[in-house]
């Protein structure tokens, strides 16, 4: 039988080399479930990963599409890191959207350009304090946040119905759930590249996401705050023992995951939709847990992540128009490809080596195990 | 050797024209899915339609779908992949894509661009809808004379004046046939939810009802009743055979017309949504009468409601019987149409509360 | 009129039941399993195929298990044979089994199948109110019988114990010569049979369709039910039956015209497990009766 024993050193090559064999077994994977349904593999990958990025205008609809999913993978790694399980970024999106769209509609005349700003402060608070609910029940009442979280996200998605169809519904929208267009201060404008014009959808917030991945690697690798959230939840004994506070860290990673979702969700609405309406998001805050993991935690590698995951998604659309291939395959692909990296984590740290019968008792000298 | 040139110059741009022209010749036409065509349901009624049109002009037209798109910033990006695939026309067909159509429409004045059930139109942005309530109005007649509890139960997916309408276009034709009828609605909150549809009728049932209606596209409804031994009706398409005992008849979209006329307008360069700051030509709202809506055969019924039904569906269709007309009061006694009146199209829109008949008060 | 809801109420549970007891067994052995959802959607595909294409509901059921067991397997492979982290496999496998299902079930939109025929128990269900307990299906009797069988063998034999053991201490199990990989991949198998079968439920006696994520969120609130119940098989009935309830009584309300919306009345099953598990937990020390190894990779050291 076969048994896992520990790396006495983790070889960089293999660090890198994880990913990118993870996303070549996906494709293979793929591509058998493909000839298997009886679509031709090749043609299908290359209407998937190939085929979105043929024109210039594809490529700013990837960044558009990889802007959410960056900022909220960032978050994620905080949380991730510190062995928080957040799973109900989709529902801190939610809040995130309705708090700046609160703040948009109640002042349709404002100008100033400092709006947005404010929107998105908004968005952060709104986020954050739904992300401290699990938070708070974790440090209180010792409830596992997994399922605080997630079933918050069913409890956000239902808020919205409301609020949308009641509340805030524009009067001259005939009864359909739309709230009033936001005013031009709150939305956020296009990103028209000198010389080339605008790209797709390409609009501002895609280079906040891309600061925002950067500002969280610095924040982690290099600050003391992101140094006692990666010790918590490496070594939370060690972590008490320095003075480290178990409580104020699971509040800070679940506050900063729902505030950066939040604002994930008000760039969303501010830049592709201009209005609230029952369905702002389509699952970005649990496809960004599959970001983070490609990302193998590390906030700049979500951006390559990010992208990655984008192009799946848009790839699902080309695939369908020209292949008629159901959206769901590109579920698959990333419940595929997500085993193949927490396949390969394990891998990286430890190596199957054979043993015989009751020699599985007689393994192991250096090397820490992970109990 | 010039005026060779010439020659050849213009031989080539005269072949490179008809050939430009032989291409130009076949019409493509996209559609904007909500779900998928399997749904039996909504957007079946459109990929019948589609298929109809494909079949009508034959050659000239190559038609291209896409299903499953979300209503929100996706779709304009789907929209905008059939304007660059060559697609000169394109019917979106959900509310939920009208402001990415009109986000499309204004990019590209040399599309034409048609939005199914909804409001906002554009030089090159029309609207086509059904009057689906027409329908509803004899299923109410039917159910008026059909229950035994006097109480019937409707399951409805979001209140939207739509939705509205039909709700309250029953209770008309509940009431002109049984003063004592009511009618309680519960919300599924989608459109499409097959188990919680089930739920909802077995509840339904639970509080009384023996006469079902839906405003939902699954057959889960009709498959409750049959179970349960009670009555209902089905919805965009005929799901006769889910409960051969329990459906009365089924409203059936058959947007072929629209599709066919539409596009026949395209082709002779008529199509065009006017001039008004509305563009209220370009708005299509036909029922009934014009075969938009297609009322399924009256079964399991006896003779005289079926002559009852047909009668109001013939009065609906020559335009001699109005659904809506004055006096009406809603469900708290309001006068919201007076005598004489008869309620148009934008009151329609606007219809923003119950007429007597039915239970309770629309959300919100 | 009561009398219906109640057989609504109680139908509405029994797939509850199946997953939570699963995940019961599971989580006794020291593994978290958030595939259930997944692994339930597999079981619902499979069911109706397979008792669309051969007619019969019963080989619906069994497709369901088996089903849920091969979607049990691959997790396995990853958690015990990888020790991968068990909270990201889960939710791998509730995507890769959301998307699988979603396209195996493509072509099975809009067809329906024959269900699962009522059984009513001669005598008994006839009596008044509680008649609606002895007019339920066969897979729902069965339900009730595994739950008693679960509880019996997690309680009263010696596997069980040391099944138990395996999720309090699986060092000390190991030590004491137990193969703790061998008796997870067990437990994991078992869970993944039952929600499969939970899953077939779902088509098979609740609405003889299919759409695409039609379990809407049960496996997530199955996970919830094994924590309410602490860890106990009966008490996930009860569990399972009050959720049920409240399911059920949010679209009653509506047809009686309560004049709260409907969104809330929605939020109210999410809302009463946030307020379960705080309550559970919050009762004195850890979470009564968690296995302390819940959610720990095992690695064989010495």
């Amino acid at each position: 039988m076969f048994v896992l024993e520990p790396r006495a050193s983790v070889p960089l090559s293999l660090t890198l080399l994880v990913p990118v064999i993870a996303i070549v077994l996906t494709l293979i994977i793929g591509g058998l479930i493909f000839g298997f349904l009886g679509y031709n593999p090749i043609e299908a990958l290359y209407e998937f990963f190939v085929a979105p990025l043929s024109r210039p205008d594809q490529i700013g609809n990837l960044l558009v599409k990889a802007c959410p999913l960056i900022i909220i993978g960032t978050g994620l790694v905080f949380c991730y890191r510190a062995n928080v399980w957040n799973i109900g970024a989709e529902g801190q999106l939610i809040l995130g959207a309705m708090g700046a769209g609160w703040l948009a509609l109640s002042f349709p005349e404002v100008q100033s350009p400092f709006f947005i700003v404010a929107m998105a402060g908004a968005a952060m608070l709104a986020g954050g304090l739904w992300g401290a609910i699990p938070a708070l029940l974790k440090v209180r009442f010792r409830t596992n946040e997994i399922l605080v979280s997630l079933m918050l996200t069913y409890v956000a998605a239902l808020f919205l119905d409301w609020i949308v169809r009641g509340p805030w519904r524009d009067p001259m929208s005939f009864g359909f759930p739309l709230t009033k267009t936001y005013p031009d201060a709150g939305l956020i404008p296009a990103l028209i590249l000198p010389g080339i014009g605008r790209l797709g959808q390409l609009h501002w917030g895609v280079i906040f996401a891309f600061l925002i991945a950067i500002g969280g690697w610095f924040y982690l690798s290099r600050m003391l705050a992101g140094f006692q959230i990666k010790l918590m939840g490496d070594a939370p004994r060690a972590g008490r023992f320095a003075g480290f506070s178990q409580a104020k860290t699971t509040f800070a990673v679940l506050m900063i995951s729902g505030a950066l979702a939040g604002l994930a969700g008000m760039i969303e609405v501010s830049a592709n939709i201009g209005q609230l309406q029952p369905h702002i998001s389509f699952g970005y805050g649990f496809t960004a847990i599959i970001v983070a993991f490609l990302a193998r935690l590390n906030p700049l590698a979500v951006i390559v992540a990010g992208l990655v995951i984008a192009l799946a998604e848009l790839g699902g659309d080309t695939a369908q128009i020209s292949m008629g291939i159901p959206k769901v395959v590109t579920g698959i692909f990333k419940g595929i490809l997500l085993f193949m990296l927490l396949a390969g984590e394990t891998l990286t740290r430890y190596r199957l080596v054979r043993v015989s019968g009751m020699g599985a008792s007689k393994i192991s000298k250096g090397g820490k195990a992970n109990v | 050797m010039k005026r060779m040139l010439t020659a050849l110059g213009a031989l080539l741009t005269t072949a490179v024209m008809s050939l430009s022209a032989a291409q130009a010749d076949k019409l493509k036409v996209g559609f904007v899915y909500l779900t998928n065509p399997g749904d039996h349901g909504w957007t079946y009624a459109h990929e019948v339609g589609r298929q109809q049109l494909q079949d009508h002009f034959g050659d000239k037209v190559e038609t291209t779908y896409v299903e499953n798109v979300p209503e929100g910033p996706d779709a304009a990006r789907v929209i905008r992949e059939l304007v660059a695939q060559g697609n000169k026309v394109i019917f979106t067909t959900s509310f939920g894509y009208m402001e990415p159509t009109l986000k499309v429409a204004k990019e590209y004045p040399d599309v034409m661009f048609d939005h199914i059930t909804g409001y906002k139109r554009a030089p090159n942005m029309a609207t086509g809808n059904i009057r689906f309530y027409e329908g509803r109005y004899v299923q109410g007649v039917v159910a008026g004379l059909t229950t035994k509890s006097n109480t019937i139960g409707y399951l409805a997916a979001f209140p939207i004046p739509e939705v509205i309408q039909g709700i309250n276009a029953f209770a008309r034709g509940l009431r002109s046939v049984n003063k004592d009828a009511s009618i309680k609605v519960v919300w599924v909150n989608s459109w499409y939810d097959p188990v919680k549809e089930a739920d909802a009728a077995k509840v339904l049932i639970a509080e009384g009802a023996d006469v079902l209606a839906q405003h939902t596209d699954s057959p889960a409804m009709l498959q409750t009743a049959e179970k349960a031994g009670v009555k209902g009706f089905g919805q965009s398409s005929d799901m006769h055979k889910f409960a051969p005992k329990a459906q009365l008849f089924s409203s059936v979209n058959n947007w072929g017309p629209y599709y066919i006329s539409q596009v026949q307008k395209v082709m002779d360069g008529t199509w065009s949504t006017g001039d008004g700051p509305d563009h209220w030509a370009g708005n299509t709202w036909k029922g009934i009468g014009d075969d938009y809506l297609v009322l399924t055969e009256f079964k399991n019924m006896p003779a005289e409601v079926a002559a009852k039904a047909e009668a109001a569906r013939s009065g609906i269709a020559s335009g001699s019987l109005n659904i809506f007309e004055g006096p009406m009061k809603d469900n708290k006694g309001n006068m919201v149409l007076e005598a004489g009146k008869v309620l148009d199209d934008g009151g329609l829109w606007g219809m923003n509360y119950y007429v007597e008949g039915v239970k309770g008060n629309i959300p919100n | 009129m009561f009398d219906e809801l109640l057989l609504t109420v109680l139908l509405t549970s029994i797939p509850l039941i199946l997953a939570a007891t699963g995940e019961l067994v599971v989580e006794r052995s020291g593994v978290l399993n958030l595939g259930v959802e997944g692994m339930m959607l597999m079981g619902a595909v499979a069911a109706f195929g397979a008792a669309s294409l051969s007619g019969s509901p019963y080989i619906g059921i069994l497709s369901g298990g088996v089903a849920g067991l091969f979607v049990a397997a691959i997790f396995s492979l990853f958690v015990l044979g990888l020790a991968t982290n068990q909270v990201a496999t889960g939710l791998a496998l509730t995507i890769f089994g959301t998307g699988l299902s979603g396209l195996i079930g493509a072509p099975l939109v809009g067809q329906a199948i024959e269900g699962l025929p009522a059984l009513h128990l001669p005598i008994l269900s006839g009596l008044p109110f509680i008649g609606v307990f002895f007019q339920l299906d066969i897979l729902a009797y069965g339900a009730i019988v595994i739950v008693g069988l679960t509880s019996f063998f997690l309680m009263r034999t010696r596997p069980g114990l040391i099944l138990r053991s395996v999720g309090i201490n699986h060092d000390s199990a190991h030590a004491l010569g137990y193969n703790v990989l061998r008796v997870r991949f067990y437990a994991i198998l078992f869970g993944g049979f039952m929600a499969g079968l939970a899953g077939a439920y779902l088509p098979l006696v609740l609405t003889p369709h299919w759409a695409e994520g039609m379990t809407a969120g049960r496996g997530w609130i199955a996970l919830a039910l094994v924590v309410f119940a602490s860890w106990q098989p009966w008490r996930v009935t009860i569990g399972a039956v009050l959720f049920g309830g409240v399911t059920i009584m949010q679209l009653a309300g509506q047809a009686r015209g309560w004049p709260i919306p409907a969104q809330f009345l929605s939020m109210l099953p999410y809302l009463a497990t946030i307020i379960v598990l705080v309550t559970i937990a919050s009762r004195g020390h850890i979470a009564l009766g968690a296995p302390a190894h819940l959610g720990k990779s095992f690695f064989i050291t010495r």
